[in-house]
C-alpha cells in the first residue's frame, strides 16, 4: 500500500491535483500539532522520572526540572527483587500467552476455512455465540476461581485471553484467500496427515497473518492488567506482571514502605518514590515505544483483513 | 476424490446429497481443532450458565462446595434482583453515564478520524505524514493504567503540571480528583487522544485504496479539491464508516473499564459522573462482594448488547448486504 501511495503522489497528475501550500502548510502544522500532544505525555514522564527527587519536592512536576538524576532507575535496579519480578512475570505470560494464542487461533482458523469440514457449520457458531451474549464477570470469576482454581496462579492471566473470535476470523479469512488449494490438495495426494498439511506446508506461507495476530496478542498480554487485579490477591506479590504493580502502586502511595522486606535497610531512605513511579512507567512504556513504529503495518494489515469479513 | 467434480454448494456440501459422510480427514481437523473448542467451551461457554447468579440468593455453604452452593443452597429469588436494581437511586445515573459517554465518543470516533484521515492523505510531504501517523498510533499500544500515571502527572493536585500553570497565572490551584464537573470534558479529550490515531489508520487504508482515475477524471471535470471530497472519499468510505458506527451502537451498554475506573484513580468524590455499567459490575462484585446484583446487571448488559448487535447487524445488511457480521 505504501509503495502505491508514493508512486500515486510521484506522478504529474498528484502533482497538478494537490491542496494549496498554504492548505498544506496548516494541515501540516495540525498534524505535527497532534503528533507532539501525543507524544508530549510519554516525553514528560520520562523527564520526571530522570528529575532529581528534591526538584520535584520543590517545583512539581516539570518539563525543565532544576536537577537531573538517575536516582530512580539506581533504585529500580537495587529493589530488582520485586521490580525484575515483575518485569520476568510480564515477559513470561506475554510468551506464554501469545504462544498459546497463536496455537489456538491458527488451528481453529485453519480448520474453518477448509470448505468440506463436516462440522463448519456447528463451529462457525460455537464461535459466534460468545460474541453475542456472555455469562457477564461474575459468572468468569466464579467459574474460573471456583471451578477452575486458577486464583493466584500464572494461568488466570494467560488462559482467559488466550482467544477471541475476531482472531480466528483473521486467520480464517487468512487462510481462505491467501493459501491455495493446491497446496492442501498436493499434500493430501503424497498422503500428509492434516496436522503435517498444517505445520509443514500451511504454517510456513502464512507468516504475515501469524505476525499480525501475534502481536495482536503480545502488545494485549503485555498490556493486561485486569486479569491480575481480578485473580491475584495482594499477598501473592510473585505473581505480579509489571502493569499490576503499578496499580497497586496506585492504589497505595506508602507502597514501598510497607515492603521493607523487599528493599535494603539503607534504601529505605529517601526513597524517590515519585520518580520511581515514574521509571517503572517507562520500563512499561519504552518496548512498547521503540518496536511499534516496525511492527504497525502488520497491525494496519491485520485491521483491514478483519474489516472486509469482521 | 471423486467428489471433487461434484457440483458444490456454497459452504461446501455437494449438491444433491442431504449428508455427507464423516470422513477420516474431518477427524483429524476436528482433532486439530480440539484444543480451541475446549478453551471456548471452558471460558465461553460454562460460564453463560452463571446467569442464574442474576435469579438466585447467592450464599457460600461451607464445606459443601461452590457448585453445591450455587444450585441446590442458594434459594430462587426470580427476578427480585432486578427489582432492588432498579429501585436502587444509581442505576438511573449509570444508565445515562453509559450511554450519554458512548454517544458522544462514537460521534467524536466517527467525524474526527475520518476528517483527519482525508487531510493526512493531502498532505504534499509523505515523509511528514508517515512520520505523524506512526507518532498519533502510539496510544493505542498504551493500556489505561499507563494513561492514568500520563494524567496523573498533569493533574496532580499539588506537583500537577496544571495546577503549577494555573498558579503561575495567579489562580487558584483546582482539585482535579475531587472536581466531577471537568471530568467530562477531561475523560472525552482522554478517550480521544488514545483512539484517533487507529481509527485515522483504519480510514486511511481505505482511502489509499481508493481508485485514483476517479480523481484523474473529476479534475478533467474541473472539480476542485473540496468538490472531490465530498463527491467522491466521503461517498467511498460511507460504507467502512457506517459500518464502523453500527458496530459502535452494538457496545453502547458497554464502556471501557480502564478509562472510568483506572484514569479517574476510583475517586469517589467523581462517581456521579464516572459510574459506568461495567465499573458498577466490577464494584458490586469485588468491593463489596455483591454477587446478585453484580450479575443483574452484567446480564441487563449482555441482553441488551446481544439485542442491539443482532439489530444493527440487520441494518449494515440493509445497507450493504455484503458486510454483514454474520
Amino acid at each position: 500500500m505504501a509503495k502505491k501511495a508514493k508512486q500515486v503522489y510521484q506522478d504529474g497528475f498528484s502533482r497538478f491535483n494537490c491542496i494549496k501550500p498554504t492548505t498544506n502548510a496548516v494541515f501540516t502544522l495540525i498534524f505535527i500539532l497532534l503528533a507532539v500532544i501525543t507524544f508530549l505525555p510519554v516525553v514528560f514522564v520520562f523527564i520526571i522520572s530522570i528529575s532529581s527527587e528534591a526538584s520535584i519536592a520543590q517545583h512539581g512536576y516539570s518539563f525543565f526540572p532544576a536537577e537531573l538524576s538517575m536516582e530512580s532507575y539506581k533504585y529500580l535496579w537495587q529493589s530488582k527483587d520485586y521490580i525484575g519480578r515483575a518485569f520476568v512475570n510480564s515477559v513470561g505470560i506475554t510468551l506464554a500467552g501469545t504462544m498459546l494464542g497463536l496455537v489456538l487461533t491458527s488451528t481453529l482458523g485453519y480448520v474453518l476455512s477448509r470448505p468440506n469440514y463436516y462440522m463448519k457449520g456447528i463451529y462457525t457458531w460455537l464461535l459466534i455465540i460468545p460474541m453475542l451474549f456472555s455469562g457477564g464477570l461474575v459468572a468468569r470469576y466464579m467459574v474460573n476461581t471456583q471451578i477452575y482454581h486458577l486464583k493466584n496462579t500464572y494461568w488466570a492471566m494467560i488462559l482467559p485471553g488466550a482467544c477471541s473470535t475476531f482472531y480466528v476470523v483473521v486467520m480464517r479469512t487468512f487462510f481462505q484467500t491467501t493459501v491455495p488449494d493446491s497446496i492442501i490438495e498436493s499434500g493430501k495426494i503424497d498422503g500428509a496427515s492434516q496436522l503435517r498439511i498444517f505445520t509443514q506446508l500451511v504454517l510456513p506461507i502464512s507468516l504475515p497473518v501469524i505476525a499480525t495476530i501475534g502481536l495482536f496478542l503480545t502488545f494485549n498480554y503485555w498490556n493486561a492488567w485486569y486479569g491480575a487485579m481480578l485473580y491475584i490477591d495482594s499477598n501473592h506479590r510473585e505473581l505480579y506482571p509489571l502493569q499490576y504493580v503499578l496499580i497497586s502502586i496506585e492504589k497505595n502511595i506508602s507502597f514501598m514502605a510497607r515492603n521493607e522486606d523487599f528493599f535494603h535497610e539503607e534504601s529505605m531512605r529517601n526513597l524517590p518514590s515519585e520518580t520511581m513511579r515514574m521509571a517503572i512507567v517507562m520500563v512499561v512504556v519504552i518496548p512498547i515505544a521503540c518496536s511499534y513504529p516496525f511492527f504497525q503495518r502488520y497491525f494496519v494489515g491485520g485491521l483491514t483483513i478483519g474489516a472486509v469479513k469482521g | 476424490m471423486s467428489k471433487i467434480n461434484l457440483p458444490v454448494k456454497e459452504d461446501g456440501t455437494p449438491i444433491g446429497k442431504k449428508r455427507r459422510r464423516f470422513t477420516w480427514d474431518d477427524l483429524e481437523l476436528t482433532l486439530l481443532s480440539l484444543p480451541t473448542i475446549t478453551w471456548l467451551i471452558a471460558f465461553c461457554y460454562v460460564p453463560m450458565f452463571g446467569i442464574i447468579f442474576a435469579f438466585k440468593n447467592y450464599k457460600y455453604k461451607p464445606g459443601k462446595g461452590f457448585l453445591y452452593s450455587l444450585f441446590v443452597s442458594s434459594k430462587w429469588v426470580g427476578f427480585k434482583n432486578f427489582e432492588f436494581l432498579f429501585r436502587s437511586p444509581d442505576i438511573a445515573n449509570i444508565f445515562r453515564n453509559t450511554i450519554c459517554y458512548n454517544v458522544v465518543f462514537l460521534l467524536i470516533g466517527v467525524t474526527l478520524p475520518v476528517a483527519l484521515a482525508i487531510m493526512i492523505t493531502m498532505l504534499h510531504s509523505r515523509k511528514v505524514a508517515k512520520v505523524c501517523q506512526t507518532a498519533v498510533f502510539l496510544p493505542h499500544f498504551l493500556s489505561w493504567v499507563v494513561i492514568s500515571y500520563f494524567v496523573y502527572a498533569f493533574l496532580s493536585t499539588d506537583k500537577g503540571l496544571v495546577n503549577a500553570i494555573i498558579t503561575s497565572m495567579g489562580g487558584e490551584a483546582i482539585l482535579w480528583y475531587q472536581e466531577p464537573k471537568y471530568w467530562p470534558y477531561l475523560l472525552t479529550f482522554i478517550n480521544t487522544w488514545k483512539t484517533f490515531g487507529y481509527s485515522m489508520v483504519v480510514y486511511m487504508a481505505t482511502i489509499t485504496g481508493i481508485d485514483q482515475s476517479l480523481y484523474e477524471s473529476a479534475v478533467i471535470d474541473g472539480a476542485s479539491k473540496w468538490q472531490q471530497t465530498w463527491g467522491i472519499t466521503i461517498p467511498l468510505l460511507r460504507p467502512v464508516i457506517s459500518i464502523m458506527f453500527i458496530m459502535n451502537v452494538g457496545s453502547i451498554f458497554s464502556t471501557d473499564f480502564g478509562l472510568f475506573f483506572q484514569v479517574t484513580r476510583d475517586s469517589n468524590s467523581l462517581i456521579n459522573v464516572t459510574q459506568t455499567l461495567d465499573v458498577y459490575v466490577h464494584k458490586a462484585l469485588i468491593q463489596s462482594n455483591n454477587y446478585n446484583y453484580s450479575s443483574a446487571v452484567a446480564l441487563l448488559q449482555s441482553i441488551l448488547g446481544c439485542i442491539l448487535l443482532v439489530f444493527s447487524n440487520i441494518v449494515v445488511k440493509k445497507i450493504d448486504p455484503e458486510s454483514g457480521l454474520f
